[in-house]
C-alpha cells in the first residue's frame, strides 16, 4: 500500500506526462506481480462494483473523527471530495501501512461487499488506523470507486508498453474486455512481446477503438477528395460486435459487454461467418432511417426489454469498419480493403446496415451535401483515408469529424452558483441571458467550455459582483461576454425565453464585446427551423 | 455597551472615535497589519505598530499620517485604552486590544499560533469579546510543521536540481515570502526572489530580520537548479517563461485541498499557512476567556455553531477582510 500511494500521490503531484509515465514504469518495475496487476485495474478506472453505502462510510469516518455530522457536510461541500474529505478529518495518523496492495484489496476491499456492517466497521476503522494520511486518501478512494488520478488508459498503456517491450497496441488489446487482476495476467501483460499465450478468458475480447479529431483548419488541406471515404456522422452507440467460438459479444466504447441489450444484433452474429470484429455505431432504425436518438435512450433505460418496446424502437448496427476478419486481426490492412470485405460479408436484409459512402468530387461539393446534415439527423462527416490501418486510439492524420457548425449567440452572464463535487468551492455553473425589450431574459445554463484559469476569474468577478443572492444563486452586474455554442433549437414554453437548446456550452471569453453587443431574441428566434 | 459596530466604513469603536481595518476611508483608523484587505489607503489617520509601520507605508504612500506604538505600550483614543499585542501573523501584526468602562474586547486580525522567526510571536489577550478571523475555520485545516514543511520543499528543490530545472515557488508576497526565506537552507543552492518580494524584503532587514535571497536581475541565465521565489499573480504569466520548463509550487494553507492545487495546474503545493488551522482558532478562543466571539472573516458560519455547541456566545460578523488574500 506504501507504494501505490506514494504512485498516487506522484501521479497526482505533476502535470506532466512524461513525468507520469516514469512513475508509473517505476511502480510496475518493482511491484510484485499481484500487486501490479491491481494497480493497473484501478488505473485504467476499473472498478469493483458497489461495495457499501456512501452514507456508512461517511457515518464511521464522522466517529471516528468526532465531527458532528453537519460539519462533516461542511467540510464535504469545502474540500468537494468524499474520499479526501475523510482523509483529511481522520485523527492525525500515527503510523503507516507496510502490508501491500493486493491485501488490502483482497482481504478488505473485496469482502466488505458480503460482510455485515459491524465488520465493515471494524475493518474501516482498523484500516485507517494502520495507514498514513496518504494511503488513506488512495484507500478510500479505492472504496468510493472515484479512483481518478489524472492518467489515461493510454498513458497507463504506454508504461506497460515500455515495461514489457510490447507494443502499445498489444498491450491495450489485451487490456480490453474482460479480465482477471490476477499476476499470471499481469506476468502474460508485461511478458516480452512473442511469448503472450493467448488465454481463454480473452475470447470475446474487443479492440481498441479507433478515434477521430474534429478538423481543423479548411477541408481543403486534407489534399485529393479520391484519396479520402466519406461517411455521415451517426449519433448513436458507438459499438464493436465480434463473433468468435460460435459466440456474439457487443461492446461498448467504455468497454462495457452490452450482447444482452441488444437481442437483434444477438441474432444478428448468428448470421455472420466465424472470426470477426465489426465496428459500428448501434442506432434506433426504422426501414432506411434513423430515428431520433431520445427513442434510443427511452430504449436504454429499462432494465426490462419488453416485446412493445423492442417493436417501438428497434435497433440496427450501422457498421463502417472490419477489424477481423477470418480470425485474423486486419487492423493493418488499408481501410479499402477492409470495406470491401465488409460489404461481402454482410447479410443482406439484416440489422447490419452498412453507413453508406458519401460520393463527391469536390469538397466543394461535400460542404453543399453537409447542409444535409441536419434533416438527416447526423452530425456532418467522417472523413477516412482510403489506404489507412485502423489505428487505437485518438490520432490525428486519418480520420477526422467533420461536424456541423454548432449554432452560436453572443449572451451575458447573469447567474452563477457553485458547482458540484470538485468544483463545490467556485462559480462554475453559470446562467446566461439575451436582450428581450432591453432586458436581459435567461437564455440558457452552461458549465463547460472555460479553461481553469477563466474559471477563476469568473469566479473572482462574481465574488466581487454579486447584486443579490437567492439561496446559493448569486445575480451578477451584467457585464460578462460569452460566445455560447449549442446543438439544436426549439420553441419551449417552459423556459422564460421561449427557446430552448441542446447542448449549450461557452465556446469562448468575448473579452471584446460589451453586454449591449450581445444578441437579442430577434436574431435568435431567427435560427428556429 | 459595545465596544465595536459594524458600521459602513468597517469596525467602529464609539467611545474611542476609531474604526478598525476599515474598508471605507475615515478620520482614524488603527490597522492590525497591512495586508491589502486591512489597510486601505484614504483615511485621514492612521495607527499601527512599530514593527508594521514601514510596510503599511509602502502600501499607503508617504503622504499617508502614520502614528506607530510598540507592542505591549497603552495609549487613550477617546475614551478607550488601546495596546497592540502580536497577533504572529507577519512582520507588525498586532492584535489590538480595547478597554473601556472595565470590559476588553480583543479584535486579533490575521493571526497564527505556530512560530515565525520573522515576526513576533502571537500572545494570549484575555478579554470578554473576541474577535476572530476563521479563514481555516474548518477541522480539515490541520497544518503540518514547519520542519515537515522545510522538508519537503527541500526534497522537492533537490529533484528539480538533479533533473536540470528551476524551481518555481510562489507565495504571498507580504510575509509568506519572507517567512519561507527565513525556512529555507540558502545552502542548497541560489535563491532569487521577484522583485516585489524583494522590495518587502529590504522593509524586513531594515527591521533586523535576516533574510536569504538575492533580487532577480534581468540579465541571469542558468535558472536549472536555483529556487526562484515570485508572487502567485507570476504563475503563467509572460515573466516566469524565463524559467523555461520550472517545476512550479505554491505554499499556502489553501493548499491542504487538492482541488485547490489541481486547479492552478501547479506541480506541487506545500501547506504552509500564516493563519491559525482549526485547533489553532479553538485554541486562540479558549485562551481569551472571552465570554462571546464575533467571526469576522472566512468560515464564519461552521465556526459559529461549533463555538455555538460548546457553550460561548458567538456570532458571525459579515466583513470585507479576507477578500484578497491568496
Ligand atoms: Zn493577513
Amino acid at each position: 500500500m506504501k507504494a501505490f500511494a506514494e504512485l498516487y500521490a506522484a501521479l497526482d503531484e505533476t502535470t506532466k506526462t512524461n513525468a507520469k509515465i516514469a512513475a508509473l514504469r517505476a511502480y510496475l518495475e518493482k511491484a510484485q506481480p499481484e500487486d501490479a496487476v491491481w494497480a493497473v485495474h484501478f488505473l485504467i478506472g476499473r472498478r469493483p462494483k458497489r461495495l457499501l453505502e456512501s452514507r456508512k462510510l461517511a457515518q464511521w469516518a464522522i466517529e471516528e473523527a468526532a465531527v458532528p455530522d453537519w460539519l462533516f457536510g461542511d467540510c464535504y461541500h469545502a474540500v468537494g471530495d468524499f474520499a479526501e474529505t475523510i482523509a483529511l478529518l481522520l485523527p492525525p495518523a500515527g503510523t503507516s501501512s507496510e502490508l501491500p496492495l493486493h491485501y488490502w484489496v483482497q482481504e478488505r476491499l473485496l469482502p466488505l461487499r458480503e460482510a455485515d456492517d459491524d465488520t465493515r466497521r471494524a475493518w474501516l476503522i482498523e484500516a485507517w488506523r494502520s495507514m498514513d494520511e496518504r494511503q488513506r486518501f488512495a484507500w478510500n478512494k479505492l472504496i468510493t470507486g472515484e479512483f481518478r488520478v489524472g492518467v489515461s488508459q493510454s498513458l497507463v498503456v504506454r508504461a506497460i508498453a515500455e515495461v514489457s517491450g510490447a507494443s502499445p497496441e498489444a498491450v491495450a488489446h489485451q487490456l480490453m474486455g474482460e479480465w482477471q487482476p490476477t499476476p499470471s495476467f499481469w506476468r502474460q501483460l508485461a511478458a516480452a512481446p512473442g511469448s503472450a499465450a493467448e488465454s481463454d478468458g480473452g475470447l470475446g475480447r474487443p479492440y481498441p477503438f479507433c478515434l477521430a479529431y474534429p478538423l481543423d483548419g479548411e477541408v481543403e488541406n486534407l489534399g485529393d477528395i479520391q484519396e479520402w471515404q466519406m461517411e455521415w456522422k451517426w449519433d448513436g452507440i458507438r459499438a464493436q460486435l465480434i463473433r468468435r467460438g460460435g459466440r456474439t459479444f457487443i461492446w461498448s466504447r467504455g468497454e462495457e459487454l452490452m450482447t444482452g441489450r441488444f437481442p437483434e444484433l444477438e441474432a444478428l452474429g448468428a448470421l455472420l461467418p466465424e472470426g470477426i470484429a465489426i465496428d459500428g455505431e448501434v442506432m434506433p432504425w426504422r426501414g432506411d432511417a434513423p430515428l431520433p436518438f431520445a427513442q434510443m435512450q427511452r430504449r436504454i433505460g429499462r432494465k426490462v426489454l419488453g416485446a412493445r418496446i423492442l417493436a417501438e424502437v428497434p435497433v440496427v448496427l450501422v457498421g463502417f469498419d472490419l477489424l477481423e476478419f477470418e480470425s485474423q486481426d486486419v487492423r493493418e490492412r488499408p481501410l479499402k480493403w477492409r470495406r470491401a470485405q465488409l460489404e461481402a460479408i454482410a447479410p443482406p436484409e439484416s440489422a447490419l446496415v452498412l453507413s453508406p459512402l458519401v460520393h463527391a468530387g469536390s469538397w466543394d461539393e461535400l460542404r453543399q451535401l453537409r447542409q444535409q446534415s441536419r434533416e438527416r439527423h447526423v452530425e456532418g462527416f467522417m472523413l477516412k483515408r482510403l489506404n489507412s490501418a485502423y489505428r487505437v486510439g485518438r490520432r490525428r492524420g486519418d480520420w477526422w469529424k467533420w461536424k456541423i457548425e454548432p449554432y452560436s449567440v453572443d449572451a451575458v452572464l447573469i447567474y452563477a452558483q457553485p458547482g458540484n463535487g470538485r468544483r463545490a468551492s467556485l462559480f462554475t455553473d453559470y446562467t446566461f441571458g439575451i436582450w428581450e425589450d432591453g432586458r436581459l431574459v435567461p437564455f440558457a445554463k452552461a458549465y463547460s467550455g472555460l479553461s481553469d484559469e477563466e474559471i477563476r476569474q469568473v469566479d473572482a468577478f462574481v465574488r466581487r459582483n454579486t447584486i443579490e443572492t437567492f439561496g446559493p444563486v448569486h445575480h451578477v452586474k451584467p457585464e460578462l461576454v460569452f460566445e455560447l455554442a449549442f446543438e439544436g433549437i426549439q420553441r419551449s414554453s417552459r423556459h422564460r425565453s421561449g427557446i430552448a437548446v441542446r447542448f449549450p456550452r461557452m465556446a469562448r471569453w468575448r473579452h471584446d464585446k460589451r453586454p449591449e453587443d450581445a444578441d437579442t431574441i430577434e436574431t435568435i428566434r431567427a435560427l428556429l427551423p | 455597551m459595545p465596544l465595536l459596530e459594524l458600521r459602513d466604513e468597517g469596525l467602529y469603536c464609539a467611545p474611542g472615535g476609531f474604526y478598525i481595518d476599515p474598508w471605507g476611508p475615515v478620520d482614524r483608523a488603527v490597522i492590525t497589519h497591512a495586508h491589502p484587505d486591512r489597510a486601505r489607503p484614504g483615511s485621514k489617520s492612521y495607527l499601527t505598530s512599530n514593527d508594521g509601520e514601514a510596510l503599511l507605508r509602502m502600501r499607503l504612500g508617504p503622504q499617508a499620517v502614520i502614528q506607530a506604538v510598540a507592542y505591549g505600550e497603552s495609549l487613550t483614543l477617546g475614551e478607550a485604552r488601546v495596546t497592540a499585542y502580536p497577533a504572529g501573523h507577519m512582520l507588525g501584526s498586532a492584535q489590538i486590544r480595547i478597554e473601556h468602562a472595565g470590559e476588553v474586547w480583543v479584535f486579533s486580525g490575521d493571526y497564527k499560533l505556530a512560530s515565525d522567526s520573522t515576526c513576533a510571536g502571537w500572545e494570549p489577550a484575555p478579554c470578554d469579546v473576541f474577535v476572530t478571523e476563521a479563514t481555516f475555520g474548518l477541522p480539515i485545516f490541520r497544518w503540518p510543521s514547519a520542519g515537515e514543511v522545510r522538508d519537503s520543499i527541500h526534497a522537492w528543490w533537490r529533484a528539480n536540481q538533479q533533473a536540470g530545472r528551476a524551481s518555481l515557488l510562489f507565495a504571498n508576497p507580504l510575509g509568506k515570502a519572507q517567512r519561507l526565506l527565513a525556512l529555507i537552507d540558502s545552502a542548497l543552492g541560489p535563491i532569487f526572489v521577484h522583485e516585489e518580494i524583494e522590495r518587502v524584503n529590504q522593509i524586513y532587514r531594515a527591521r533586523g530580520v535576516q533574510l536569504a535571497g538575492a533580487r532577480l536581475g534581468d540579465g541571469e541565465k542558468g535558472w536549472a537548479g536555483a529556487l526562484v521565489l515570485a508572487p502567485p499573480e507570476a504563475h503563467a504569466s509572460a515573466w516566469a517563461k524565463r524559467f523555461g520548463t520550472a517545476s512550479t509550487a505554491l505554499a499556502s494553507g489553501w493548499m491542504r485541498i487538492r482541488g485547490t492545487r489541481r486547479r492552478r495546474s501547479l506541480d506541487r503545493g506545500f501547506v504552509l499557512s500564516d493563519h491559525a488551522d482549526w485547533s489553532g482558532l479553538l485554541s486562540a478562543v479558549e485562551a481569551s476567556g472571552a465570554e462571546s466571539v464575533w467571526v469576522v472573516s472566512g468560515f464564519r458560519g461552521p465556526m459559529v455553531r461549533w463555538l455555538a455547541e460548546h457553550g460561548r456566545r458567538s456570532i458571525s460578523v459579515d466583513t470585507r477582510f479576507g477578500e484578497a488574500e491568496p
